[in-house]
């Protein structure tokens, strides 16, 4: 390692730091209180009569939490760190870095004390009200001015294609929120607004927000994850470069127009459904070009998942995003639709995306920095990540496969007609026949969260009596010469 | 379904702009090298070493 010769010839690690453990802790919390009310659908009375405590106030929390907390922080930290280190540069600003992470916690803790209180503008996963909305927005401003800088100050030519993916969800979650988020303040407190738009049209605008915060926070920043930690634990170049860059313009070039699938069979125009559904499917494609792209890295050398339990988070991960981008271009056909659409079906795919995919990508990233930030060669103990991964596993396959019967099941008792055209069963027959599965869906929620527990566990013993890192950064490398490789291709 | 009116011409006005971002990295010569940048990552060394 080339010595330091002050602040600017070092990484900025705290922010990455900083932010890693926020993920663990928002990892607990978000997961802890989706746990609470699974338990709640299976034993109604454990909202203990207390309002804050209802389902309907604790659900968006959960999913915000799990969401914007567990999973914003890891993609803050994950593309500070693969800014820095690709672009071989300090970040552009310590001070605006510093306001991103205290600025995205007080986020946190706002949603955690406003939404349990009732302050909703009832959008589905935006429902926080007008003030933090306004704090998001600087916030995000702010992560938006260090990322691009730090690109600009760059001292390597090329930009690696995992900084597109960040950039890209960066630039697309700002327009995404300061559209969807248009809305009238009525009063300061108690926090009241309404949207700009109205009826059919606020649908519109509302699920153009919410399958692009699939498309680009879950997906392209995700992506971006991918294409840094798996080469680099891996040891390997990404299977395709080529690949990659093709995945990554054909998956923001089509995107933008799947969100009305969410709206099918509704009041929103039948050839908006069917526009919606069209790309739906197209975008399987691109999907699975990332995919391929990130487990082929392995081709030739699959032995390192025999014993790398890191490798093997990162690995599943795209398993379950093959799958889950799989699932969702056929439940975004109007007639599978039809059958799926408000069952416990929707619940599973999400799950599947958000625990096997989005979880599992972050935990194995974190899992890589968490030793790099604290001056350790590995984590406290690789058994116990083995262990992680094992019970993380087998309880997203609890929890998908139950939901998967459960939808399937409630579509059809929900469908079923007699002869004489009256419906077969009554709604509350398919609530009941549903209480099995979510007692296993429950099981399955208790072995994640457990997971993420043995995680807090051996972040803790690995940061025990270590110093945190102030990586320098390497001098001007004589392996950014392209000459060799150029002649090659 | 005036909202269409705006998302439309959003998307459109979004995807001429990644147009433009294309073509502005094509010029610019970031995919004239389409080998080298994925093994460019793995000589960043950043692990720990204790001597």
């Amino acid at each position: 390692m080339s010595h330091a010769t002050g602040v600017s010839a070092t990484f900025n690690y705290n922010v990455v730091r900083q932010f890693s453990l926020a993920t663990v802790l928002w990892g607990i919390v978000g997961m802890l209180v989706g746990v609470i009310i699974a338990a709640q659908l299976l034993w109604p009375e454990l909202n203990l009569g207390v309002p804050w405590l209802s389902y309907g106030r604790l659900r968006p929390l959960h999913t915000n939490a799990v969401i914007f907390a567990f999973g914003g922080c890891a993609l803050f930290a994950t593309s500070y760190y693969c800014v820095q280190r690709t672009c071989q540069v300090r970040l552009f600003s310590d001070a605006l870095a510093s306001f991103t992470f205290w600025g995205w916690q007080a986020v946190i803790v706002l949603a955690a004390v406003t939404l349990p209180l009732g302050y909703t503008s009832g959008k589905e996963y935006a429902e926080l009200e007008w003030p933090i909305d306004l704090l998001i927005a600087v916030v995000w401003v702010a992560y938006a001015v260090v990322f691009f800088g730090t690109i600009f100050k760059r001292k390597t030519p090329h930009i690696y294609v995992a900084n597109w993916f960040f950039g890209a969800f960066i630039l697309t979650v700002a327009l995404l929120h300061i559209v969807n988020s248009a809305e009238v303040p009525v009063s300061f407190w108690p926090m009241k607004s309404y949207s700009a738009y109205a009826g059919v049209q606020d649908a519109m605008v509302q699920w153009w927000y919410g399958h692009n915060a699939v498309g680009f926070f879950l997906t392209a920043g995700f992506l971006g994850i991918m294409y840094y930690f798996v080469p680099k634990q891996a040891g390997r170049p990404i299977y395709s470069y080529r690949l990659s860059v093709v995945h990554f313009w054909a998956l923001i070039f089509t995107y933008m127009w799947a969100g009305p699938h969410h709206l099918h069979y509704t009041a929103l125009p039948d050839w908006t459904q069917s526009l919606g559904m069209l790309f739906s499917l197209i975008l399987l494609a691109p999907s699975w070009g990332g995919m391929i792209n990130g487990m082929m890295t392995l081709s030739g050398a699959w032995h390192k998942l025999r014993d790398d339990p890191i490798l093997k988070f990162l690995i599943v991960s795209l398993s379950f995003y093959g799958m889950s981008t799989f699932e969702g271009p056929m439940m975004s056909i109007k007639t599978v639709n039809a059958l799926s659409h408000y069952t416990d079906w929707t619940i599973g795919h999400v799950h599947s995306g958000a625990l096997g995919w989005v979880a599992f990508i972050s935990i194995g990233a974190i899992y890589y920095l968490i030793p790099r930030m604290f001056g350790k060669v590995a984590m406290h103990s690789i058994k116990l990540i083995t262990l992680h991964f094992w019970i993380a596993t087998i309880g997203v396959v609890l929890y998908i496969t139950s939901m998967w019967i459960a939808g399937v099941m409630q579509g059809l008792m929900w469908r079923a007609v007699n002869p004489d055209g009256t419906l077969t069963y009554a709604f509350v027959e398919g609530v009941k026949a549903t209480y099995p599965f979510y007692a296993i869906r429950l099981l399955g929620g208790t072995l994640f969260l457990a997971g993420m527990l043995i995680m807090a566990y051996n972040t803790v013993r690995t940061m025990a009596g270590a110093k945190p890192v102030e990586a320098a950064i390497p001098a001007a490398a004589p392996h950014l010469e392209p000459e060799p490789l150029a002649a090659a291709a | 379904m005036e909202i269409l009116i705006l998302l439309i011409p959003l998307s459109v006005v979004l995807a001429f702009l990644i147009g433009a971002g294309f073509v502005w990295s094509v010029k610019s010569g970031q995919f004239d090298d389409l080998e080298g940048p994925a093994h460019r990552i793995l000589t960043d060394d950043d692990g720990i070493h204790h001597d």
